[in-house]
C-alpha cells in the first residue's frame, strides 16, 4: 500500500514527486510512456513567464509569480539550465500601448517585480533586430528560459534517488476507491494507494471522470514551432511577446538555452490530445506573424519544426482541486503551467496536508543533483575529465560537443534511457543542427552495447519507434 | 597546459584532408598533422561501398574505400602525423586549436597554417520543412548508408526517397539490392539533383519511378512512419491541391542536399559565402584569415571526389607556398568574381591579380539545365574569354581555366564576371 500515487511524469508530476520525496511517505509514480517528460513538457515555449498575464488576484497569478520566483534556485539545485533573459511585450500601435499599461497594472497587482513600460528607442536599444515600427514595450526583468525536459529529469532523478517508486510503461486503465484506498489498474499491474494525485496532462480528464464527478473539460490546443539554427543572425536576447489582441495571443520569438531561436506557437483546437503533427498552414501562420516582431528572421535556417499540445480547458484557469477520499487533481496545467510548476508542487503539498496527510521530513534528504557537461567546462577541467576517463575525449555529437562519457553517465543515471531521444534529453546529443543525423547511429551503437540488446530493439522515442529492423539479409539476391 | 606547434594542421582526414596533406608534404612541408574525428582516415568514402570513384583521377573505377585506401597509403608513405578520434573543439584567428581525443586528452595546438577540410553534413528534415508527425524511420540517406553498409543493419522494407541527391540515388539501388522495395524517388525541382549516370544506374535500372516536380507534403505515423503523402508542385514549388496521393511506407530517406560544415571556420572569423555556405576564398584557396585555407566539401559541395582531390592538392601546395613565404597573398590587385546570369556561384570568389599568376581555375554551378551554352567571361564590360558547353546542369559542377594571356586582360578594379548564354 502506497501513501500516495502520482499519475503522470511531466513537469507537474515531477515537481510534486520531488517535493513529496522530502517526507517519510511511500510514493508510487506511474507514467504510461517509456520515459519522463514525453507529453506537453517536451514541446512548449520553454519560457518562465513573469506573471502579468493571469487576472489580478487569481490563484493562477499567485502560482505563476511564486513559481517564477522559485525557478532559479530549483534549477540550480538539480543542475538544470536557467537563463534570466527578461521579456518584452511589443506594442505596434496605440491600442497595444494601452494594453501594455493594463498588463503592467495587472502585473504590479500580481507582485511581478520590476515591470517597466519602455518607449520605442529604449526597446530597440535592448533588442536591435526588432521591427522598427514598434512603438514601445513592457519589460519584465524576471522572465527567463529553461529546458523543460531537463528540469523534469532533474527533479525526477532526485525523486527516484530519494525513494519515489517510478514505474514507466504503466498506463492507468481503471481507478476506483475500495473501502479505504484507491485501486489502480494498469495494463498489467494493480497498485493500491491511500491518496492519488492526477497529473496526467491530456489524460487527466479521463482519469478524473473515473474517480469523481465531471468538473472540467480539456480543450487540447496545438501550437506549432520553428527552431532556427544557433549562431544565425538576427539573434534575440529577450523573450519577445506580441500584445494579445483581436488577432489572438500573438507569436513569440525567444532565444533558447542552446542559443537557437524558437518561434511559435499558433493555437489550434484539436480532437486528439496526442496529435503533435505540424502542418503547412500552421507553420506559415507562425512565420508570418513572427515577422511582425522580427522582420528578418531566417526561416531557411530552420533545423526542426514541431508542435506541442497545451492542456487548455473551458475557462482560462488551471483545474486544481482536492476531492473526497484524497483525490487531488492537478489538471489543465496550461500556460503558464511550466513557470508555475514549482509553486503548484508546494500548493499540492498544502492541499494534501489540509486533507490530513501527515508529512514528516526524512533525515538526509538531498534535493540536489549534478550533471557533467563536457562542453561547458574550462579547458583545464576538460583535460582533467579526459585524463580520468578517456570516454570524455570521444565526441559523439559534434553539433553540441557531447562526449561518450556523458552518454555513458546518462545510461547509468537513476532513470535509465531506452531510446535515442532519451539520450538527447539527458545529454543534448542530437539537439543541434544536424538533428542526430550524424550521432544517431553512434548513439544507437552505444545504447545497444551498454544495454546488451540487439540494435533492432533500440528506439528512437516512444515504444514502437524502432530504428533498424535487424541484420542485412545475405540471402537476398536479385 | 602545454601548446604544441606544427607548421601545418589539416582539419579532417577525408579525401580533401589527405590530398592536401600529401601535396603539402611533397612541396617540402615536414611538420604536418592531420586531425581526424573518426576511428580511421577516409571520411565518408568508407561507407560508399559502390563503385564509380576515381574515373577522372586514377582513370579506373574504384569503390569509395579503395579510393580512400590509395590516399591512406600516400599519407602513410610520408612522415605525416595522423591523429584519429581527435575532435577539434575550437579554432581561432591566431590559428590556435583546441583538440580532444581519448588517447591524448585535451590539447592546444598552434599552427602556422591550417587547411580546413571538414567536409559537409546532410540537410535534415527541419531544413526542408516537411510537415506531419515525427516518427522513427525518417532519416537522411547518409545515415541509412551508414546503417546498411557499416553496421549491417536493415533500415526498412518499404522505402520512399525524398530528394534526388546522389546519396539518395545510390541508396535507392543499395536498398533494392538488399531486397527492399523502393517505391519512388521524389524531387521537388523539375530536374534531378544528382549525376545523370546515377539516375540511369540507380533508378532506371531498378524501375524506380523518379517523380520530378513532386514533393512529400505530409508524414504520417505516430511511432514508426506509416505513409507519406506525395503531391505535384507548381512553378513556385507549392503543392498543387488535388494531386496528393498516399504512399504507404516504413522508411523515408532524405537526400535533400549537403551543407558545408563551417562551425570552426566561423569560430576562426573566416568570411563565408551565403551561396556556397563555405568560406570565401582567393585563387589560392586561402580564406579571409591569413594562413587558413579551405578545400573539398567544406568549401563548396562537389559531386565527384576526384575533383575534391585535385582541389585539395592545390590547397596543400598553396599552404606550402604560404609557409615558405613564396606567396605574398596581399600583393596584386584585388579582383572580385561575379556569378552572373545562369550561375549560382563561383569558387574562388576573389583573386589577387599578380603578374606571376600562371592560370586561374574557376569552379561554378549553373542555375538550370540547358543545352548548347556558352560561358562568357567579362572584365570591365569587355569579353575576355568564351567557353562552350554542349550540356550544363545544376547537379554537375563546371570548371573553366583562364590562361595567363586572358588574365592579362583583366581590368584592375573591375569585377571579373561570368555568365551563361545560349550558343545559337
Amino acid at each position: 500500500m502506497y501513501d500516495i500515487a502520482i499519475i503522470g511524469a511531466g513537469i507537474i508530476g515531477a515537481s510534486v514527486a520531488y517535493e513529496l520525496s522530502r517526507y517519510r511517505l511511500k510514493i508510487l509514480w506511474l507514467e504510461k510512456e517509456n520515459d519522463v517528460s514525453l507529453g506537453a513538457t517536451r514541446a512548449n515555449s520553454a519560457i518562465v513567464h513573469a506573471g502579468y498575464d493571469p487576472p489580478a488576484g487569481s490563484r493562477m497569478a499567485r502560482l505563476n509569480v511564486e513559481g517564477t520566483r522559485l525557478m532559479p534556485a530549483l534549477c540550480e539545485a538539480v543542475d538544470a539550465h536557467y537563463k534570466n533573459t527578461g521579456s518584452l511585450v511589443l506594442a505596434f500601435d496605440e491600442r497595444d500601448r494601452s494594453t501594455l499599461r493594463s498588463l503592467k497594472e495587472q502585473g504590479d497587482a500580481n507582485g511581478v517585480p520590476g515591470l517597466q513600460v519602455l518607449n520605442r528607442e529604449e526597446t530597440l536599444a535592448r533588442e536591435p533586430a526588432l521591427n522598427p515600427d514598434i512603438v514601445g514595450s513592457l519589460y519584465a526583468p524576471s522572465a527567463g528560459i529553461i529546458l523543460p525536459w531537463e528540469l523534469t529529469l532533474g527533479l525526477a532523478e532526485v525523486a527516484v534517488r530519494e525513494g519515489v517508486d517510478l514505474r514507466l510503461r504503466q498506463e492507468l486503465q481503471t481507478i476506483r476507491y475500495e473501502a479505504d484506498h484507491w485501486k489502480l489498474e494498469t495494463q498489467n499491474e494493480t497498485y493500491q494507494a491511500r491518496r492519488v494525485i492526477n497529473a496526467a496532462g491530456q489524460g487527466a480528464e479521463k482519469i478524473h471522470r473515473q474517480a469523481t464527478e465531471p468538473a472540467f473539460h480539456l480543450l487540447p490546443t496545438r501550437g506549432e514551432y520553428y527552431l532556427l539554427d544557433k549562431a544565425v543572425d538576427p539573434q534575440v536576447s529577450h523573450v519577445l511577446f506580441q500584445c494579445p489582441g483581436p488577432l489572438g495571443k500573438g507569436i513569440l520569438v525567444t532565444p533558447t538555452i542552446h542559443g537557437n531561436t524558437l518561434i511559435g506557437p499558433n493555437a489550434e483546437l484539436i480532437e486528439d490530445g496526442e496529435d503533435t503533427s505540424t502542418t503547412y498552414a500552421g507553420l506559415a501562420e507562425v512565420a508570418q506573424k513572427a515577422r511582425r516582431s522580427v522582420p528578418n528572421l531566417r526561416f531557411g535556417e530552420n533545423i526542426r519544426h514541431f508542435s506541442g499540445v497545451r492542456a487548455n480547458r473551458e475557462v482560462d484557469d488551471f483545474y486544481i482541486a482536492m476531492h473526497d477520499k484524497g483525490f487531488l487533481d492537478l489538471a489543465a496545467i496550461k500556460s503558464p503551467g511550466l513557470s508555475a510548476a514549482p509553486a503548484i508542487a508546494l500548493y499540492a503539498r498544502e492541499l494534501l496536508e489540509a486533507d490530513g496527510l501527515e508529512v514528516q521530513p526524512r533525515e538526509g534528504w538531498n534535493g540536489r543533483r549534478k550533471v557533467r557537461r563536457f562542453a561547458e567546462r574550462s579547458p583545464e577541467d576538460k583535460a582533467a575529465m579526459v585524463d580520468a576517463n578517456p570516454a570524455f575525449g570521444r565526441v559523439i555529437c559534434r553539433c553540441q560537443t557531447i562526449t561518450e562519457g556523458e552518454i555513458l553517465e546518462a545510461i547509468r543515471s537513476p532513470i535509465p534511457p531506452v531510446s535515442i531521444d532519451a539520450i538527447k534529453r539527458r545529454t543534448g546529443a542530437g539537439l543541434g543542427r544536424c538533428q542526430g543525423g550524424f550521432c544517431g547511429p553512434r548513439v544507437l551503437e552505444i545504447l545497444s552495447r551498454e544495454l546488451g540488446v540487439d540494435p533492432a530493439e533500440i528506439l528512437q522515442d516512444k515504444d514502437g519507434s524502432y530504428i533498424v529492423l535487424g541484420d542485412n539479409r545475405p540471402e537476398v539476391r536479385i | 597546459m602545454k601548446t604544441q606547434q606544427y607548421d601545418l594542421v589539416v582539419i579532417g582526414g577525408g579525401p580533401a584532408g589527405m590530398a592536401a596533406a600529401v601535396s603539402a608534404y611533397d612541396q617540402g612541408v615536414r611538420s604536418i598533422v592531420i586531425l581526424e574525428r573518426d576511428k580511421q582516415l577516409g571520411g565518408i568514402l568508407n561507407q560508399c561501398i559502390h563503385n564509380g570513384f576515381g574515373l577522372h583521377h586514377f582513370k579506373e573505377e574504384l569503390s569509395g574505400p579503395e579510393y580512400a585506401e590509395r590516399y591512406i597509403k600516400d599519407v602513410r608513405a610520408r612522415d605525416i602525423e595522423v591523429r584519429l578520434e581527435s575532435m577539434v573543439l575550437d579554432l581561432n584567428s591566431e590559428r590556435i586549436i583546441q583538440l580532444v581525443s581519448p588517447s591524448h586528452g585535451f590539447e592546444l595546438i598552434e599552427a602556422k597554417a591550417v587547411i580546413l577540410a571538414m567536409g559537409s553534413r546532410e540537410r535534415a528534415r527541419g531544413g526542408i520543412g516537411t510537415p506531419g508527425t515525427r516518427p522513427a524511420g525518417v532519416l537522411t540517406a547518409g545515415a541509412a548508408q551508414r546503417y546498411v553498409n557499416l553496421e549491417g543493419q536493415r533500415v526498412g522494407e518499404n522505402i520512399v526517397i525524398l530528394g534526388s541527391g546522389d546519396i539518395g540515388l545510390i541508396m535507392a539501388r543499395r536498398l533494392s539490392l538488399e531486397g527492399c522495395k523502393v517505391h519512388a524517388c521524389v524531387e521537388i525541382m523539375s530536374e534531378p539533383g544528382g549525376l545523370a549516370r546515377n539516375i540511369v544506374q540507380c533508378l532506371q535500372d531498378f524501375d524506380i519511378p523518379l517523380l520530378l516536380s513532386h514533393t512529400v507534403t505530409r508524414i504520417e505515423g505516430k511511432k514508426r512512419i506509416e505513409a507519406v503523402h506525395i503531391a505535384k508542385v507548381d512553378m513556385q514549388m507549392r503543392p498543387i491541391p488535388g494531386t496528393e496521393r498516399r504512399v504507404a511506407c516504413d522508411t523515408l530517406l532524405l537526400s535533400v542536399g549537403l551543407i558545408p560544415e563551417n562551425e570552426l571556420s566561423r569560430a576562426a572569423g573566416v568570411e563565408l559565402d551565403n551561396r556556397t555556405k563555405g568560406p570565401q576564398v582567393f585563387e589560392n584557396l586561402q580564406t579571409s584569415v591569413p594562413g587558413v585555407f579551405a578545400c573539398g566539401n567544406v568549401l563548396h559541395i562537389h559531386d565527384l571526389v576526384d575533383h575534391v582531390s585535385d582541389e585539395s592538392a592545390r590547397a596543400g601546395r598553396a599552404a606550402a607556398a604560404y609557409l615558405s613565404k613564396q606567396t605574398d597573398t596581399a600583393g596584386g590587385d584585388l579582383i572580385a568574381l561575379e556569378a552572373g546570369r545562369g550561375l549560382r556561384y563561383t569558387v574562388p570568389q576573389r583573386l589577387h591579380l599578380r603578374p606571376d599568376l600562371e592560370k586561374l581555375d574557376i569552379f561554378f554551378r549553373v542555375t538550370h539545365t540547358a543545352e548548347e551554352q556558352k560561358i562568357i567571361v567579362e572584365s570591365g564590360g569587355k569579353q575576355i574569354a568564351l567557353f562552350r558547353r554542349v550540356h550544363v546542369a545544376p547537379g554537375e559542377m563546371e570548371k573553366i581555366t583562364l590562361p595567363a594571356k586572358v588574365l592579362a586582360e583583366i581590368q584592375p578594379g573591375a569585377k571579373l564576371s561570368l555568365r551563361l548564354e545560349a550558343a545559337l
